[in-house]
């Protein structure tokens, strides 16, 4: 029993290092500073200073999700744990491993207002897979291994950890991860193998299916991957992707229909809305996959893969739900699938993929880059051909150049690819890039960004240049809010409320202030040559890509509709589907 | 995907941590997604594994109920989850403490009354009582009621208990 006297803070830290954590994100204040001391006395653990709490946990996020291990945000108390919250958020709601270390105000302050006091553990509840507030030191170490535990298990997510300071003061005793277990969390990884062997046969009775995967593959990890990737091909059917799993499946296969969902393809769309058999992997029905419920893949028997129970029967009733670790279960599919000697029906299903590529014929994704001006879908389509192949990874902020970066830059591995999906945080992707880049320094990272949210957490600019970190800001700047324009002309009559963005800065002027390089780019024939500069240029870049600002998101399926109900690029105005009233009070 | 719209009634016991916070944890969950509360009860059942017993009655259509239990599963410090209503006949009972104030014929009849529902007076004076019942939520409720016709009355319930008909437990159900 290898137990140890020792403070509140260096039990902390000394249970972080046991946890295997190399690199804090964080900002000191009143309340963390004896953590702060002892982060300065020891070398294992490495700390990023942010520039606000918020980049702190995207930036933390971004290692999570580059590197498949936890995050770690260390804040101060009242403010420090307030700015923490949007990243909480968005972690829960992406699923996303992150300990947030919140210093507090001592215990015998606490309700009393103190100095920069706030209830951390009342507000983050409803934001954070757990959360815990440490009275006792004698409970610190197990609270810490506990939070590890909590965060990487099951469906991952973020845990608070509030640590008032004079309990990081205090001395007790250290106790390692092994000599604990924890009481009650224990999720079910193992999938029923009846079910599984039910879900297979369907599977292989399939005459229409599609396989529908989601960032559960990817939390799974890269062996998770793998395994859909075999199975898929094992069976020659089509699968699509939501937002979050794009790189599960490799982007450059033929089985790949593209991104689904509000901006995804015609083809998976469609292949949704048609098919007989849906095979739902480590995705949750969210409402930009489903469109309108009643009319979503009406005539489709569906399997549903996933670790959280309370995902299956939430928006959509299935008819074959399987609990457990999508990796778990996968491995399970493809052994049943094999001694079963499990055979397509291979007819039908070249009748499906006839189908199929009628709707891809479509080539949903076509635009005429000509004229003057640059076209956003040419910058990114260019993008991705100019790096393809080299050690790339992908964060994003939030908006259209959010979806035109899911539908043109194709990614054939699990972890390159950072977003915000569910909580839909602008600001999240230079921040989410620093995290990437502190996991991967030689690797090329772009932050496709739009000048709306890139000025959300700019601050972080400051960072990126502290640590020398060679992260590549790519906006497409058609200085306005796209993603609200474009509904306001869709939805709206055009009438664009507060969505223009007047005085915006010279951002080549801009990064030169913090002491990075920028590039501006408003000519068509230049748009390879900045990229290539971009890349070939040390230290951090900033490509101010000047786009067209009138484009929109396309295809689009409008609030309301069904995936059968899609708006195209080159349709006619006034051709689509109506938009109801209900359809308009959807986001 | 056939939404039924029907209301189901189900009373649900959760085990839970004795810990802080632990009871705003599922009442949060509740107010935050949009389910209803009808009744909750709360207290220690386990001094040795420190378990407190939560019984919550609440209303849904089916797949609302399946959600909720769904979520309340998901929080760290729950163990054990039960649907009370789906798993079979189970013996639901409510307390209340009803004062109520009255003279004469109808502090009489108050006392017939309470006499029929088995309730006990616990507190008397020249012009009130307080009466103890206990029994199912109709029972409760329909006492409450006949006192209300003989004088203010003042209520308090304690909301539902219930527990599992049967030697199945809490504890190896599910």
């Amino acid at each position: 029993m290898a137990k140890q006297e020792m403070t509140g803070a260096e039990i902390v830290i000394k249970a972080l290092a046991d946890q295997g954590v190399e690199v804090i994100f964080g900002y000191p204040g009143g309340a963390v500073l004896p953590l702060y001391d002892e982060l300065f006395k020891q070398n294992s653990i490495r700390h990023i200073l942010v520039r606000q709490e918020g980049g702190a946990v995207h930036a933390a996020e971004g290692y999570a999700r580059s590197t498949g291990k936890p995050g770690v945000v260390l804040v101060t108390s009242g403010p420090g744990a307030t700015n923490a919250v949007t990243g909480l958020a968005d972690a829960m709601m992406d699923s996303i491993p992150i300990i947030c270390l919140t210093g507090q105000v001592a215990t015998h302050l606490i309700g009393n207002d103190a100095f920069q006091e706030a209830d951390t553990v009342g507000i983050t509840r409803p934001v954070t897979k757990h959360n815990y507030l440490v009275k006792d030191v004698e409970d610190m170490s197990r609270t810490v291994h506990e939070a590890f535990h909590v965060a990487t298990n099951g469906r991952p997510g973020p845990v608070v950890i509030d640590l008032p300071k004079d309990v990081q003061f205090a001395t007790g005793t250290y106790a390692p991860p092994a000599l604990f277990q924890h009481k009650s969390y224990a999720p079910q990884v193992k999938g029923d193998l009846k079910t599984i062997k039910e879900a297979v046969k369907m599977i292989a009775g399939a005459k229409k299916p599609v396989f529908y995967s989601g960032g559960g593959v990817i939390n799974s990890g890269p062996k998770a991957s793998k395994l859909l990737t075999q199975f898929v091909r094992m069976t020659g059917y089509p699968i699509t992707s939501t937002l979050m799993g794009l790189g599960a499946y490799p982007a450059s296969d033929d089985q790949f229909l593209g991104m689904l969902g509000m901006h995804g393809t015609y083809q998976a769309n469609n292949a949704m809305h048609d098919c007989d058999v849906m095979v739902c992997v480590g995705a949750r029905f969210d409402d930009r996959i489903t469109g309108r419920l009643d009319a979503f893949s009406p005539n489709s028997k569906k399997i549903h893969i996933d670790i959280d129970p309370s995902s299956i029967n939430k928006n959509i009733q299935v008819d074959i739900p399987i609990v457990g670790d999508v990796g778990h279960v996968l491995e399970d599919m493809v052994k049943v699938w094999k001694s079963e000697v499990c055979k397509p029906d291979t007819s039908a299903l070249e009748t499906w993929w006839a189908e199929i590529n009628d709707w891809k014929a479509k080539d949903c994704l076509k635009f005429t880059q000509e004229g003057e001006t640059i076209k956003p879908q040419y910058a990114l389509a260019r993008l991705n051909e100019l790096t393809k192949g080299k050690d790339r990874y992908f964060t994003t902020e939030v908006g259209q150049h959010q979806m035109w970066a899911a539908q043109y830059l194709e990614f054939d591995e699990p972890n390159r690819w950072m977003t915000s999906g569910g909580l839909g945080t602008m600001g999240y992707g230079l921040p989410a890039a620093m995290g990437v880049q502190i996991a991967y320094p030689d690797s090329l990272v772009v932050d496709v960004s739009g000048e709306a949210s890139f000025m959300m957490n700019m601050q972080e600019i400051s960072t990126i240049i502290q640590y020398r970190l060679p992260v590549k800001i790519f906006i497409l700047n058609n200085e306005y809010m796209g993603m609200v324009r474009q509904w306001q002309e869709l939805l709206h009559g055009g009438r664009y409320s507060e969505s223009y963005m007047e005085s915006l800065p010279d951002f080549v002027k801009l990064i030169e202030a913090f002491g990075g390089t920028g590039i501006r780019c408003s000519d068509p024939a230049k748009v390879d040559e900045t990229i290539i500069q971009m890349m070939e240029t040390d230290g951090p870049v900033l490509v101010d890509m000047l786009v067209d600002k009138q484009e929109n998101v396309f295809p689009m399926v409008p609030s309301g509709a069904a995936h059968n109900e899609m708006l195209l690029a080159d349709q006619e105005e006034g051709k689509g589907p109506e938009v109801t009233s209900e359809g308009m009070s959807l986001v | 995907m056939i939404q039924k719209t029907e209301i189901h009634r189900h009373t649900i016991a959760v085990l839970v941590n004795n810990e802080f916070g632990v009871l705003s944890r599922v009442v949060g969950l509740f107010s935050g997604r949009g389910y209803n509360i009808e009744s909750l009860t709360v207290a220690k059942v386990d001094e040795d594994d420190n378990l407190s017993r939560i019984t919550i009655v609440t209303t849904g259509t089916l797949m609302v109920i399946e959600q909720i239990k769904a979520q309340l599963e998901r929080l760290v410090p729950v163990h054990r989850i039960a649907d009370l209503t789906l798993d079979g006949p189970a013996v639901e009972r409510e307390m209340a403490l009803v004062k109520v104030e009255s003279t004469g014929e109808k502090r009489v009849e108050a006392l017939r009354i309470a006499d029929i529902f088995r309730a006990r007076p616990v507190d008397t004076t020249a012009s009130s009582f307080v009466f103890e019942v206990t029994g199912v939520r109709g029972k409760v409720k329909e006492f409450i009621n006949l006192m209300g016709d003989l004088g203010r009355t003042e209520v308090c319930r304690t909301g539902i208990v219930a527990v599992r008909r049967g030697h199945d437990t809490i504890h190896k159900s599910n």
